[in-house]
Protein backbone atom coordinates (compact mmCIF):
# COMPACT_ATOMS: atom_id res chain seq x y z
CA UNK A 1 0.00 0.00 0.00
CA UNK A 2 1.29 3.44 -0.86
CA UNK A 3 2.53 5.72 1.86
CA UNK A 4 -0.29 8.08 2.67
CA UNK A 5 1.36 9.93 5.53
CA UNK A 6 3.32 12.61 3.65
CA UNK A 7 0.48 13.83 1.52
CA UNK A 8 -0.13 17.37 2.62
CA UNK A 9 -1.09 18.66 -0.82
CA UNK A 10 -2.33 15.42 -2.29
CA UNK A 11 -5.48 13.52 -1.74
CA UNK A 12 -5.28 10.05 -0.33
CA UNK A 13 -6.53 8.68 -3.62
CA UNK A 14 -3.61 10.29 -5.46
CA UNK A 15 -1.12 8.98 -2.95
CA UNK A 16 -2.49 5.51 -3.41
CA UNK A 17 -1.93 5.78 -7.15
CA UNK A 18 -5.60 5.65 -8.01
CA UNK A 19 -5.10 8.56 -10.36
CA UNK A 20 -2.16 10.65 -11.40
CA UNK A 21 -3.61 13.68 -13.13
CA UNK A 22 -3.35 17.10 -11.55
CA UNK A 23 -6.57 18.92 -12.30
CA UNK A 24 -5.41 22.49 -11.76
CA UNK A 25 -4.51 24.34 -14.95
CA UNK A 26 -5.38 21.58 -17.33
CA UNK A 27 -6.94 23.98 -19.78
CA UNK A 28 -3.43 25.16 -20.67
CA UNK A 29 -2.06 21.69 -21.23
CA UNK A 30 -0.45 20.92 -24.60
CA UNK A 31 -1.14 17.58 -26.12
CA UNK A 32 1.29 17.53 -29.03
CA UNK A 33 4.69 18.93 -29.71
CA UNK A 34 4.34 21.16 -32.79
CA UNK A 35 7.87 20.20 -33.82
CA UNK A 36 6.64 16.68 -34.38
CA UNK A 37 3.69 17.70 -36.55
CA UNK A 38 5.27 16.24 -39.67
CA UNK A 39 5.18 12.83 -38.07
CA UNK A 40 1.43 12.85 -37.85
CA UNK A 41 -0.37 11.29 -40.76
CA UNK A 42 -4.06 10.66 -41.16
CA UNK A 43 -5.21 7.98 -43.52
CA UNK A 44 -7.57 9.49 -46.04
CA UNK A 45 -6.31 13.07 -46.00
CA UNK A 46 -5.51 15.04 -49.11
CA UNK A 47 -3.67 18.11 -50.32
CA UNK A 48 -6.42 20.52 -51.27
CA UNK A 49 -6.47 23.96 -52.87
CA UNK A 50 -8.86 26.39 -51.14
CA UNK A 51 -9.23 28.28 -54.43
CA UNK A 52 -10.51 25.19 -56.15
CA UNK A 53 -14.24 25.35 -55.53
CA UNK A 54 -17.23 23.19 -56.42
CA UNK A 55 -20.90 22.67 -55.55
CA UNK A 56 -22.48 19.41 -54.44
CA UNK A 57 -26.28 18.95 -54.46
CA UNK A 58 -27.14 16.24 -51.93
CA UNK A 59 -30.92 16.46 -52.31
CA UNK A 60 -31.26 12.95 -53.70
CA UNK A 61 -28.31 11.41 -51.88
CA UNK A 62 -28.16 9.43 -48.68
CA UNK A 63 -25.81 10.72 -45.98
CA UNK A 64 -23.32 7.98 -46.80
CA UNK A 65 -23.37 8.85 -50.49
CA UNK A 66 -22.96 12.56 -49.74
CA UNK A 67 -20.04 11.98 -47.37
CA UNK A 68 -18.36 9.67 -49.86
CA UNK A 69 -18.70 12.31 -52.56
CA UNK A 70 -17.18 14.97 -50.27
CA UNK A 71 -14.24 12.64 -49.76
CA UNK A 72 -14.01 12.06 -53.50
CA UNK A 73 -13.97 15.82 -54.19
CA UNK A 74 -11.23 16.34 -51.61
CA UNK A 75 -9.21 13.61 -53.29
CA UNK A 76 -9.47 15.67 -56.48
CA UNK A 77 -7.99 18.66 -54.66
CA UNK A 78 -11.15 20.69 -54.11
CA UNK A 79 -10.55 22.84 -51.04
CA UNK A 80 -13.87 24.69 -51.04
CA UNK A 81 -17.06 22.68 -51.30
CA UNK A 82 -20.58 24.13 -51.16
CA UNK A 83 -23.27 21.63 -50.15
CA UNK A 84 -26.69 22.38 -51.61
CA UNK A 85 -30.02 21.08 -50.24
CA UNK A 86 -28.87 19.26 -47.11
CA UNK A 87 -32.54 19.40 -45.99
CA UNK A 88 -31.95 18.28 -42.42
CA UNK A 89 -30.25 15.00 -43.31
CA UNK A 90 -28.40 13.28 -40.48
CA UNK A 91 -24.66 12.64 -40.23
CA UNK A 92 -23.54 14.94 -43.04
CA UNK A 93 -19.87 15.93 -43.10
CA UNK A 94 -18.75 13.43 -40.49
CA UNK A 95 -15.18 12.21 -40.15
CA UNK A 96 -13.43 14.89 -42.22
CA UNK A 97 -9.80 14.81 -41.09
CA UNK A 98 -8.67 17.43 -43.54
CA UNK A 99 -8.17 21.12 -44.03
CA UNK A 100 -11.28 22.08 -45.99
CA UNK A 101 -13.56 25.04 -46.49
CA UNK A 102 -17.03 23.50 -46.30
CA UNK A 103 -20.27 25.48 -46.67
CA UNK A 104 -23.75 24.05 -46.14
CA UNK A 105 -26.54 26.02 -47.78
CA UNK A 106 -29.29 24.81 -45.47
CA UNK A 107 -29.83 22.81 -42.29
CA UNK A 108 -28.38 19.58 -40.94
CA UNK A 109 -30.00 16.86 -38.86
CA UNK A 110 -28.37 14.83 -36.10
CA UNK A 111 -24.62 14.26 -35.74
CA UNK A 112 -23.62 16.79 -38.41
CA UNK A 113 -19.85 17.38 -38.66
CA UNK A 114 -19.14 14.70 -36.07
CA UNK A 115 -15.60 13.47 -35.36
CA UNK A 116 -13.89 16.03 -37.58
CA UNK A 117 -10.35 17.31 -37.35
CA UNK A 118 -9.44 20.45 -39.23
CA UNK A 119 -12.20 21.71 -41.56
CA UNK A 120 -13.58 25.25 -41.52
CA UNK A 121 -17.34 24.86 -41.79
CA UNK A 122 -20.19 27.31 -42.17
CA UNK A 123 -23.76 26.07 -41.91
CA UNK A 124 -26.29 28.61 -43.17
CA UNK A 125 -29.13 26.96 -41.32
CA UNK A 126 -29.86 24.97 -38.20
CA UNK A 127 -28.31 21.80 -36.84
CA UNK A 128 -29.90 18.92 -34.92
CA UNK A 129 -28.65 17.00 -31.90
CA UNK A 130 -24.97 16.32 -31.30
CA UNK A 131 -23.52 18.70 -33.85
CA UNK A 132 -19.71 18.45 -34.15
CA UNK A 133 -19.48 15.72 -31.53
CA UNK A 134 -15.84 14.85 -30.85
CA UNK A 135 -14.53 17.77 -32.90
CA UNK A 136 -10.75 17.77 -32.58
CA UNK A 137 -9.72 20.89 -34.49
CA UNK A 138 -11.14 23.39 -36.95
CA UNK A 139 -14.05 25.78 -36.81
CA UNK A 140 -17.75 25.15 -37.23
CA UNK A 141 -20.13 28.11 -37.45
CA UNK A 142 -23.92 27.67 -37.35
CA UNK A 143 -25.89 30.70 -38.49
CA UNK A 144 -29.20 29.68 -36.87
CA UNK A 145 -30.20 27.46 -33.90
CA UNK A 146 -28.84 24.13 -32.72
CA UNK A 147 -30.32 21.12 -30.96
CA UNK A 148 -29.25 19.40 -27.76
CA UNK A 149 -25.82 17.93 -26.99
CA UNK A 150 -24.20 20.64 -29.08
CA UNK A 151 -20.43 20.03 -29.11
CA UNK A 152 -20.63 16.87 -27.04
CA UNK A 153 -17.17 15.63 -26.04
CA UNK A 154 -15.26 18.02 -28.29
CA UNK A 155 -11.49 17.93 -27.85
CA UNK A 156 -10.56 21.14 -29.61
CA UNK A 157 -11.51 23.70 -32.22
CA UNK A 158 -14.11 26.44 -32.16
CA UNK A 159 -17.80 25.63 -32.32
CA UNK A 160 -20.02 28.65 -32.78
CA UNK A 161 -23.81 28.91 -32.87
CA UNK A 162 -25.23 32.34 -33.59
CA UNK A 163 -28.71 31.35 -32.41
CA UNK A 164 -29.88 29.36 -29.39
CA UNK A 165 -29.02 25.80 -28.44
CA UNK A 166 -30.83 22.99 -26.61
CA UNK A 167 -29.90 21.06 -23.48
CA UNK A 168 -26.55 19.55 -22.45
CA UNK A 169 -24.40 21.83 -24.60
CA UNK A 170 -20.74 20.88 -24.19
CA UNK A 171 -21.55 17.71 -22.30
CA UNK A 172 -18.35 15.82 -21.51
CA UNK A 173 -16.23 18.31 -23.50
CA UNK A 174 -12.51 17.86 -23.14
CA UNK A 175 -11.16 20.97 -24.83
CA UNK A 176 -11.89 23.63 -27.42
CA UNK A 177 -14.33 26.51 -27.25
CA UNK A 178 -18.10 26.64 -27.68
CA UNK A 179 -19.68 30.05 -28.29
CA UNK A 180 -23.44 30.62 -28.27
CA UNK A 181 -24.97 33.91 -29.37
CA UNK A 182 -28.42 33.20 -27.92
CA UNK A 183 -29.73 31.12 -25.03
CA UNK A 184 -28.83 27.62 -23.89
CA UNK A 185 -30.93 24.91 -22.25
CA UNK A 186 -30.55 22.78 -19.12
CA UNK A 187 -27.38 20.99 -18.05
CA UNK A 188 -25.04 23.15 -20.10
CA UNK A 189 -21.46 21.98 -19.50
CA UNK A 190 -22.63 18.77 -17.87
CA UNK A 191 -19.57 16.78 -16.79
CA UNK A 192 -17.23 18.96 -18.84
CA UNK A 193 -13.58 18.23 -18.21
CA UNK A 194 -11.73 20.96 -20.02
CA UNK A 195 -12.29 23.80 -22.49
CA UNK A 196 -14.46 26.89 -22.42
CA UNK A 197 -18.11 27.64 -23.08
CA UNK A 198 -19.38 31.17 -23.75
CA UNK A 199 -23.13 31.84 -23.66
CA UNK A 200 -24.16 35.40 -24.41
CA UNK A 201 -27.81 34.85 -23.49
CA UNK A 202 -29.62 33.04 -20.68
CA UNK A 203 -28.95 29.48 -19.62
CA UNK A 204 -31.26 26.86 -18.09
CA UNK A 205 -31.14 24.84 -14.91
CA UNK A 206 -28.19 22.83 -13.57
CA UNK A 207 -25.46 24.80 -15.28
CA UNK A 208 -22.07 23.06 -15.13
CA UNK A 209 -23.45 20.11 -13.26
CA UNK A 210 -20.71 17.73 -12.12
CA UNK A 211 -18.06 19.55 -14.12
CA UNK A 212 -14.50 18.42 -13.44
CA UNK A 213 -12.75 21.40 -14.92
CA UNK A 214 -13.02 24.00 -17.66
CA UNK A 215 -14.69 27.40 -17.61
CA UNK A 216 -18.15 28.66 -18.49
CA UNK A 217 -18.92 32.32 -19.18
CA UNK A 218 -22.56 33.45 -19.07
CA UNK A 219 -23.85 36.80 -20.30
CA UNK A 220 -27.49 36.47 -19.24
CA UNK A 221 -29.49 34.86 -16.47
CA UNK A 222 -28.68 31.46 -14.97
CA UNK A 223 -31.60 29.10 -14.25
CA UNK A 224 -29.67 27.33 -11.50
CA UNK A 225 -26.21 25.98 -10.75
CA UNK A 226 -25.51 22.26 -10.97
CA UNK A 227 -23.62 20.19 -8.44
CA UNK A 228 -20.15 21.57 -7.79
CA UNK A 229 -20.43 24.50 -10.23
CA UNK A 230 -19.31 27.70 -8.50
CA UNK A 231 -18.75 31.35 -9.36
CA UNK A 232 -15.26 32.60 -9.96
CA UNK A 233 -13.72 36.03 -10.40
CA UNK A 234 -13.79 37.39 -13.94
CA UNK A 235 -10.24 38.64 -14.45
CA UNK A 236 -8.85 41.19 -16.87
CA UNK A 237 -7.23 38.33 -18.79
CA UNK A 238 -10.59 36.62 -19.07
CA UNK A 239 -12.19 39.77 -20.46
CA UNK A 240 -9.42 40.28 -23.00
CA UNK A 241 -9.69 36.67 -24.12
CA UNK A 242 -13.50 36.92 -24.38
CA UNK A 243 -13.25 40.08 -26.51
CA UNK A 244 -10.75 38.45 -28.84
CA UNK A 245 -12.73 35.27 -29.11
CA UNK A 246 -16.06 37.00 -29.80
CA UNK A 247 -14.43 39.15 -32.44
CA UNK A 248 -12.83 36.21 -34.22
CA UNK A 249 -16.12 34.33 -33.98
CA UNK A 250 -17.94 37.27 -35.62
CA UNK A 251 -20.47 37.18 -32.82
CA UNK A 252 -21.25 39.66 -30.06
CA UNK A 253 -18.32 41.86 -30.95
CA UNK A 254 -19.79 44.78 -29.00
CA UNK A 255 -20.99 42.66 -26.09
CA UNK A 256 -20.08 44.04 -22.66
CA UNK A 257 -17.95 41.14 -21.41
CA UNK A 258 -17.18 42.89 -18.10
CA UNK A 259 -20.64 41.89 -16.81
CA UNK A 260 -20.33 38.23 -17.69
CA UNK A 261 -20.37 35.57 -14.98
CA UNK A 262 -17.56 33.05 -14.79
CA UNK A 263 -18.37 29.56 -13.55
CA UNK A 264 -15.81 26.89 -12.74
CA UNK A 265 -15.67 23.55 -10.95
CA UNK A 266 -15.59 23.71 -7.17
CA UNK A 267 -13.62 20.46 -7.32
CA UNK A 268 -15.47 19.03 -4.41
CA UNK A 269 -17.40 16.45 -6.33
CA UNK A 270 -16.81 13.93 -3.58
CA UNK A 271 -19.43 15.88 -1.65
CA UNK A 272 -21.88 14.55 -4.18
CA UNK A 273 -21.86 11.26 -2.27
CA UNK A 274 -23.28 13.06 0.75
CA UNK A 275 -26.37 14.29 -1.05
CA UNK A 276 -29.73 13.02 -0.05
CA UNK A 277 -31.35 10.69 -2.62
CA UNK A 278 -33.81 13.36 -3.70
CA UNK A 279 -30.95 15.80 -4.29
CA UNK A 280 -29.05 13.19 -6.24
CA UNK A 281 -32.02 12.75 -8.48
CA UNK A 282 -32.09 16.47 -9.14
CA UNK A 283 -28.41 16.41 -9.96
CA UNK A 284 -28.79 13.56 -12.42
CA UNK B 1 -36.95 5.29 -29.31
CA UNK B 2 -40.16 6.41 -30.97
CA UNK B 3 -40.92 9.25 -33.32
CA UNK B 4 -43.71 11.79 -32.95
CA UNK B 5 -44.96 14.45 -35.33
CA UNK B 6 -47.70 17.02 -35.38
CA UNK B 7 -48.97 19.96 -37.38
CA UNK B 8 -51.67 22.56 -37.19
CA UNK B 9 -52.88 24.83 -39.97
CA UNK B 10 -54.15 28.14 -38.72
CA UNK B 11 -57.09 29.53 -40.60
CA UNK B 12 -57.31 26.89 -43.32
CA UNK B 13 -57.68 23.18 -43.99
CA UNK B 14 -55.28 20.93 -45.79
CA UNK B 15 -54.65 17.28 -46.60
CA UNK B 16 -53.41 16.56 -43.08
CA UNK B 17 -53.54 12.79 -43.61
CA UNK B 18 -51.10 13.02 -46.48
CA UNK B 19 -48.90 15.53 -44.70
CA UNK B 20 -48.69 13.53 -41.49
CA UNK B 21 -47.97 10.36 -43.44
CA UNK B 22 -44.94 12.08 -44.97
CA UNK B 23 -43.73 13.32 -41.59
CA UNK B 24 -44.09 9.95 -39.88
CA UNK B 25 -42.58 8.04 -42.78
CA UNK B 26 -39.50 10.26 -42.49
CA UNK B 27 -39.24 9.06 -38.88
CA UNK B 28 -39.73 5.38 -39.58
CA UNK B 29 -36.16 4.59 -38.51
CA UNK B 30 -37.27 5.54 -34.99
CA UNK B 31 -39.70 2.64 -34.97
CA UNK B 32 -42.15 0.91 -37.27
CA UNK B 33 -43.74 -1.67 -34.99
CA UNK B 34 -46.88 0.38 -35.25
CA UNK B 35 -47.96 3.79 -36.49
CA UNK B 36 -50.86 5.90 -35.38
CA UNK B 37 -52.66 8.99 -36.61
CA UNK B 38 -54.96 11.37 -34.78
CA UNK B 39 -56.57 13.40 -37.56
CA UNK B 40 -58.88 16.34 -36.99
CA UNK B 41 -61.01 16.39 -40.10
CA UNK B 42 -63.42 18.92 -41.47
CA UNK B 43 -66.91 17.93 -40.38
CA UNK B 44 -70.22 19.68 -39.83
CA UNK B 45 -69.81 19.02 -36.10
CA UNK B 46 -73.26 17.49 -35.70
CA UNK B 47 -72.48 13.81 -35.30
CA UNK B 48 -69.87 11.84 -33.42
CA UNK B 49 -67.30 9.79 -35.25
CA UNK B 50 -66.42 6.64 -33.36
CA UNK B 51 -63.36 4.66 -34.42
CA UNK B 52 -63.21 1.32 -32.67
CA UNK B 53 -61.74 -2.12 -32.97
CA UNK B 54 -63.33 -5.50 -32.30
CA UNK B 55 -60.06 -7.42 -32.41
CA UNK B 56 -56.35 -7.10 -32.93
CA UNK B 57 -54.14 -7.24 -35.97
CA UNK B 58 -52.48 -10.63 -35.60
CA UNK B 59 -50.24 -10.26 -38.63
CA UNK B 60 -46.46 -10.60 -38.76
CA UNK B 61 -44.74 -9.11 -35.72
CA UNK B 62 -47.89 -8.91 -33.62
CA UNK B 63 -47.82 -10.08 -30.00
CA UNK B 64 -51.58 -10.65 -30.01
CA UNK B 65 -53.23 -14.04 -29.94
CA UNK B 66 -55.06 -15.01 -33.12
CA UNK B 67 -58.85 -15.29 -32.85
CA UNK B 68 -61.47 -16.76 -35.11
CA UNK B 69 -62.67 -13.92 -37.31
CA UNK B 70 -66.27 -14.88 -36.58
CA UNK B 71 -65.95 -13.36 -33.08
CA UNK B 72 -65.45 -9.96 -34.72
CA UNK B 73 -68.93 -10.18 -36.24
CA UNK B 74 -70.43 -11.21 -32.93
CA UNK B 75 -68.77 -8.29 -31.14
CA UNK B 76 -69.93 -5.88 -33.80
CA UNK B 77 -73.51 -7.05 -33.37
CA UNK B 78 -73.31 -6.46 -29.63
CA UNK B 79 -71.87 -2.97 -30.23
CA UNK B 80 -74.79 -2.19 -32.55
CA UNK B 81 -77.27 -3.40 -29.93
CA UNK B 82 -75.62 -1.40 -27.16
CA UNK B 83 -75.61 1.74 -29.30
CA UNK B 84 -79.32 1.30 -29.80
CA UNK B 85 -79.83 0.86 -26.06
CA UNK B 86 -77.80 4.01 -25.40
CA UNK B 87 -80.01 5.99 -27.77
CA UNK B 88 -77.33 6.42 -30.38
CA UNK B 89 -78.27 6.20 -34.04
CA UNK B 90 -75.77 4.91 -36.59
CA UNK B 91 -75.79 7.32 -39.55
CA UNK B 92 -72.94 5.78 -41.48
CA UNK B 93 -70.99 2.59 -41.01
CA UNK B 94 -67.64 1.61 -42.50
CA UNK B 95 -65.79 -1.62 -41.84
CA UNK B 96 -62.31 -0.75 -43.03
CA UNK B 97 -60.76 -4.02 -41.91
CA UNK B 98 -62.34 -7.08 -40.27
CA UNK B 99 -61.25 -5.77 -36.86
CA UNK B 100 -61.46 -2.02 -37.45
CA UNK B 101 -64.59 0.05 -37.87
CA UNK B 102 -65.69 3.65 -38.26
CA UNK B 103 -69.19 4.73 -37.27
CA UNK B 104 -70.83 8.10 -37.69
CA UNK B 105 -73.27 8.35 -34.80
CA UNK B 106 -76.08 10.66 -33.87
CA UNK B 107 -75.89 10.90 -30.09
CA UNK B 108 -77.20 13.95 -28.26
CA UNK B 109 -76.16 13.11 -24.69
CA UNK B 110 -72.99 14.59 -23.28
CA UNK B 111 -72.02 11.73 -21.01
CA UNK B 112 -69.32 9.89 -22.93
CA UNK B 113 -68.11 8.08 -19.81
CA UNK B 114 -71.16 5.83 -19.46
CA UNK B 115 -71.33 5.51 -23.23
CA UNK B 116 -67.73 4.31 -23.46
CA UNK B 117 -67.96 2.05 -20.44
CA UNK B 118 -70.98 0.32 -21.95
CA UNK B 119 -69.34 -0.24 -25.34
CA UNK B 120 -66.01 -1.30 -23.87
CA UNK B 121 -67.66 -3.76 -21.51
CA UNK B 122 -67.73 -6.05 -24.54
CA UNK B 123 -64.57 -8.17 -24.35
CA UNK B 124 -62.14 -7.39 -27.18
CA UNK B 125 -63.80 -4.08 -28.06
CA UNK B 126 -61.96 -0.79 -27.63
CA UNK B 127 -62.97 2.69 -28.71
CA UNK B 128 -59.92 4.21 -30.36
CA UNK B 129 -61.47 7.65 -30.51
CA UNK B 130 -64.74 9.44 -30.03
CA UNK B 131 -65.25 12.97 -31.21
CA UNK B 132 -66.90 15.29 -33.64
CA UNK B 133 -63.69 15.97 -35.47
CA UNK B 134 -61.08 13.51 -34.14
CA UNK B 135 -60.36 10.18 -35.79
CA UNK B 136 -57.66 7.94 -34.32
CA UNK B 137 -56.31 5.35 -36.71
CA UNK B 138 -53.55 3.04 -35.53
CA UNK B 139 -52.24 -0.29 -36.66
CA UNK B 140 -49.08 -2.33 -37.07
CA UNK B 141 -46.49 -1.28 -39.63
CA UNK B 142 -44.93 1.96 -40.80
CA UNK B 143 -46.71 5.19 -41.69
CA UNK B 144 -47.18 4.45 -45.35
CA UNK B 145 -48.51 0.96 -44.72
CA UNK B 146 -51.10 2.23 -42.24
CA UNK B 147 -52.00 5.20 -44.43
CA UNK B 148 -52.56 2.96 -47.45
CA UNK B 149 -54.47 0.38 -45.42
CA UNK B 150 -56.91 2.98 -44.09
CA UNK B 151 -56.90 5.30 -47.11
CA UNK B 152 -55.90 8.36 -45.06
CA UNK B 153 -54.15 10.21 -47.85
CA UNK B 154 -57.15 12.28 -48.85
CA UNK B 155 -58.41 13.23 -45.39
CA UNK B 156 -58.76 17.00 -45.16
CA UNK B 157 -58.56 18.77 -41.83
CA UNK B 158 -56.90 21.43 -39.75
CA UNK B 159 -54.48 19.56 -37.53
CA UNK B 160 -53.06 16.17 -36.68
CA UNK B 161 -50.62 14.33 -34.46
CA UNK B 162 -48.98 10.98 -35.03
CA UNK B 163 -46.59 8.40 -33.69
CA UNK B 164 -44.10 5.90 -35.11
CA UNK B 165 -43.55 3.30 -32.41
CA UNK B 166 -40.68 1.10 -31.41
CA UNK B 167 -42.26 -1.11 -28.76
CA UNK B 168 -40.12 -1.28 -25.63
CA UNK B 169 -42.27 -1.72 -22.55
CA UNK B 170 -45.46 -3.29 -23.84
CA UNK B 171 -46.70 -5.45 -26.69
CA UNK B 172 -46.72 -4.95 -30.43
CA UNK B 173 -50.45 -4.53 -30.82
CA UNK B 174 -53.03 -1.88 -31.61
CA UNK B 175 -54.10 -1.36 -28.00
CA UNK B 176 -50.54 -0.29 -27.07
CA UNK B 177 -50.08 1.86 -30.14
CA UNK B 178 -50.38 5.62 -30.02
CA UNK B 179 -52.20 8.01 -30.22
CA UNK B 180 -54.30 7.50 -27.12
CA UNK B 181 -57.73 8.97 -26.88
CA UNK B 182 -58.18 11.23 -23.84
CA UNK B 183 -61.03 9.06 -22.56
CA UNK B 184 -63.77 10.07 -21.91
CA UNK B 185 -63.28 13.53 -23.40
CA UNK B 186 -64.48 14.14 -26.90
CA UNK B 187 -61.76 15.00 -29.43
CA UNK B 188 -58.71 14.73 -27.11
CA UNK B 189 -55.68 12.69 -28.22
CA UNK B 190 -52.07 12.23 -27.08
CA UNK B 191 -48.78 10.91 -28.50
CA UNK B 192 -45.62 10.50 -26.47
CA UNK B 193 -41.92 9.79 -26.89
CA UNK B 194 -40.09 8.71 -23.74
CA UNK B 195 -40.52 6.62 -20.61
CA UNK B 196 -42.63 7.37 -17.56
CA UNK B 197 -41.19 5.99 -14.36
CA UNK B 198 -44.11 6.61 -12.00
CA UNK B 199 -46.62 4.91 -14.26
CA UNK B 200 -47.96 2.35 -11.77
CA UNK B 201 -48.28 4.79 -8.89
CA UNK B 202 -50.18 7.24 -11.07
CA UNK B 203 -52.24 4.51 -12.68
CA UNK B 204 -53.39 3.08 -9.36
CA UNK B 205 -54.26 6.54 -8.13
CA UNK B 206 -56.22 7.43 -11.27
CA UNK B 207 -58.03 4.10 -11.38
CA UNK B 208 -59.16 4.74 -7.83
CA UNK B 209 -60.65 7.98 -9.12
CA UNK B 210 -62.62 6.12 -11.77
CA UNK B 211 -60.37 6.60 -14.79
CA UNK B 212 -59.86 3.74 -17.26
CA UNK B 213 -56.73 2.24 -18.81
CA UNK B 214 -56.91 -0.07 -21.80
CA UNK B 215 -53.24 -1.02 -22.16
CA UNK B 216 -50.09 -1.35 -20.10
CA UNK B 217 -48.30 1.22 -22.22
CA UNK B 218 -46.88 3.97 -20.00
CA UNK B 219 -47.80 6.61 -22.57
CA UNK B 220 -51.49 6.01 -22.02
CA UNK B 221 -50.97 7.55 -18.60
CA UNK B 222 -50.52 11.00 -20.16
CA UNK B 223 -53.91 10.89 -21.86
CA UNK B 224 -55.63 9.68 -18.70
CA UNK B 225 -53.70 12.14 -16.51
CA UNK B 226 -54.72 15.11 -18.65
CA UNK B 227 -58.31 13.86 -18.93
CA UNK B 228 -58.54 13.69 -15.13
CA UNK B 229 -57.15 17.21 -14.77
CA UNK B 230 -59.67 18.55 -17.27
CA UNK B 231 -62.46 16.62 -15.58
CA UNK B 232 -61.55 18.51 -12.43
CA UNK B 233 -61.83 21.83 -14.23
CA UNK B 234 -58.27 22.55 -15.36
CA UNK B 235 -57.66 23.89 -18.85
CA UNK B 236 -55.58 21.80 -21.23
CA UNK B 237 -52.58 24.07 -20.79
CA UNK B 238 -52.90 24.01 -16.99
CA UNK B 239 -53.04 20.23 -17.04
CA UNK B 240 -49.98 20.05 -19.26
CA UNK B 241 -48.02 22.34 -16.96
CA UNK B 242 -48.95 20.24 -13.95
CA UNK B 243 -47.78 17.15 -15.81
CA UNK B 244 -44.20 18.43 -15.81
CA UNK B 245 -44.00 17.60 -12.11
CA UNK B 246 -46.81 15.06 -11.85
CA UNK B 247 -45.21 12.75 -14.40
CA UNK B 248 -41.77 11.37 -13.63
CA UNK B 249 -39.35 10.26 -16.30
CA UNK B 250 -38.33 11.58 -19.67
CA UNK B 251 -40.89 12.69 -22.19
CA UNK B 252 -41.88 14.89 -25.03
CA UNK B 253 -45.56 14.64 -25.80
CA UNK B 254 -48.19 16.26 -28.01
CA UNK B 255 -51.82 16.64 -27.17
CA UNK B 256 -54.56 17.78 -29.50
CA UNK B 257 -58.15 18.87 -29.01
CA UNK B 258 -60.85 19.89 -31.45
CA UNK B 259 -59.33 23.30 -31.98
CA UNK B 260 -55.83 23.22 -30.50
CA UNK B 261 -52.47 21.50 -30.51
CA UNK B 262 -49.98 21.48 -27.62
CA UNK B 263 -46.54 20.19 -26.73
CA UNK B 264 -44.75 19.57 -23.44
CA UNK B 265 -41.14 18.69 -22.76
CA UNK B 266 -39.78 17.28 -19.50
CA UNK B 267 -37.50 19.26 -17.23
CA UNK B 268 -34.39 17.40 -18.36
CA UNK B 269 -35.10 17.90 -22.06
CA UNK B 270 -34.05 14.32 -22.59
CA UNK B 271 -36.24 13.67 -25.60
CA UNK B 272 -35.88 15.52 -28.87
CA UNK B 273 -38.25 17.96 -30.49
CA UNK B 274 -37.80 20.33 -33.39
CA UNK B 275 -40.36 23.03 -33.97
CA UNK B 276 -41.34 25.25 -36.88
CA UNK B 277 -43.79 28.06 -36.22
CA UNK B 278 -45.35 30.61 -38.56
CA UNK B 279 -48.62 32.52 -38.72
CA UNK B 280 -50.08 29.90 -41.06
CA UNK B 281 -48.57 26.65 -39.85
CA UNK B 282 -46.96 24.99 -36.84
CA UNK B 283 -45.13 21.75 -37.57
CA UNK B 284 -43.07 19.73 -35.12
CA UNK B 285 -41.40 16.39 -34.88
CA UNK B 286 -38.72 14.34 -33.19
CA UNK B 287 -36.34 15.22 -36.00
CA UNK B 288 -36.11 18.03 -38.51
CA UNK B 289 -36.45 15.64 -41.44
CA UNK B 290 -40.09 15.15 -40.44
CA UNK B 291 -40.76 18.86 -40.94
CA UNK B 292 -38.72 18.86 -44.14
CA UNK B 293 -41.06 16.33 -45.66
CA UNK B 294 -43.73 19.03 -45.87
CA UNK B 295 -41.48 22.12 -45.96
CA UNK B 296 -38.47 21.29 -48.11
CA UNK B 297 -37.46 24.93 -48.50
CA UNK B 298 -35.07 26.59 -46.04
CA UNK B 299 -36.95 27.46 -42.85
CA UNK B 300 -36.16 28.54 -39.30
CA UNK B 301 -36.64 25.83 -36.71
CA UNK B 302 -35.67 25.47 -33.06
CA UNK B 303 -35.64 23.07 -30.12
CA UNK B 304 -38.04 24.03 -27.32
CA UNK B 305 -36.26 24.20 -23.96
CA UNK B 306 -36.64 21.96 -20.94
CA UNK B 307 -39.94 22.24 -19.10
CA UNK B 308 -41.59 24.11 -21.96
CA UNK B 309 -45.32 23.90 -22.66
CA UNK B 310 -46.90 25.46 -25.73
CA UNK B 311 -50.43 25.42 -27.08
CA UNK B 312 -51.63 26.72 -30.46
CA UNK B 313 -55.16 27.31 -31.69
CA UNK B 314 -56.41 26.67 -35.22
Amino acid sequence: MANIKNTEKKTKAQAMGMHTEVLTGRTQQKFFNPDEAENFYYFGTYDVDFNKRTDLDVKDMTAAEANKEIDNLMSQGFGTIVIKNPQGKHSLGVGILNKLNLIFEGSLGYFGMGSCDGPIVRINGRVGWSCAENLMAGKVVIEKNAGSCFGAAIRGGDLICKGSVGARTGIDMKGGTIIIGGDAGAFTGFMMQRGRIIILGDVGINLGDSMYDGTIFIGGEIGSYGSDAVDSELTKNDQDWLKRKLKVAEIGENFDVSKMKKIVAGKKLWNYDNLEPTEKKGAI
Amino acid sequence: MCGIAGLIHRGKSSKVGHELQGMLQALKHRGEDSTGYALYGDTDGKNFIMRFKVGENVGEGSTSVAEDVSVYDERKKIVDNYLSELGAKIIKEERILPYSLRYEIEYDKKDLLNFSQKIESIPGVEILSMGKSLEVIKDLGNAKMVCDRYNLDKLVGTHAIGHARMATESGVDIKSAHPFWGYPFSDVSVVHNGQLTNYWNNRRSLENKGMRFMSECDSELIAVYLAEKMRDGASLEEGMKESLTGLDGVFTYFVATKDSLGMAKDTMAAKPLVLYESDELVAMGSEEIAIRSILPQEIDTYDPFDGEVKVWQI
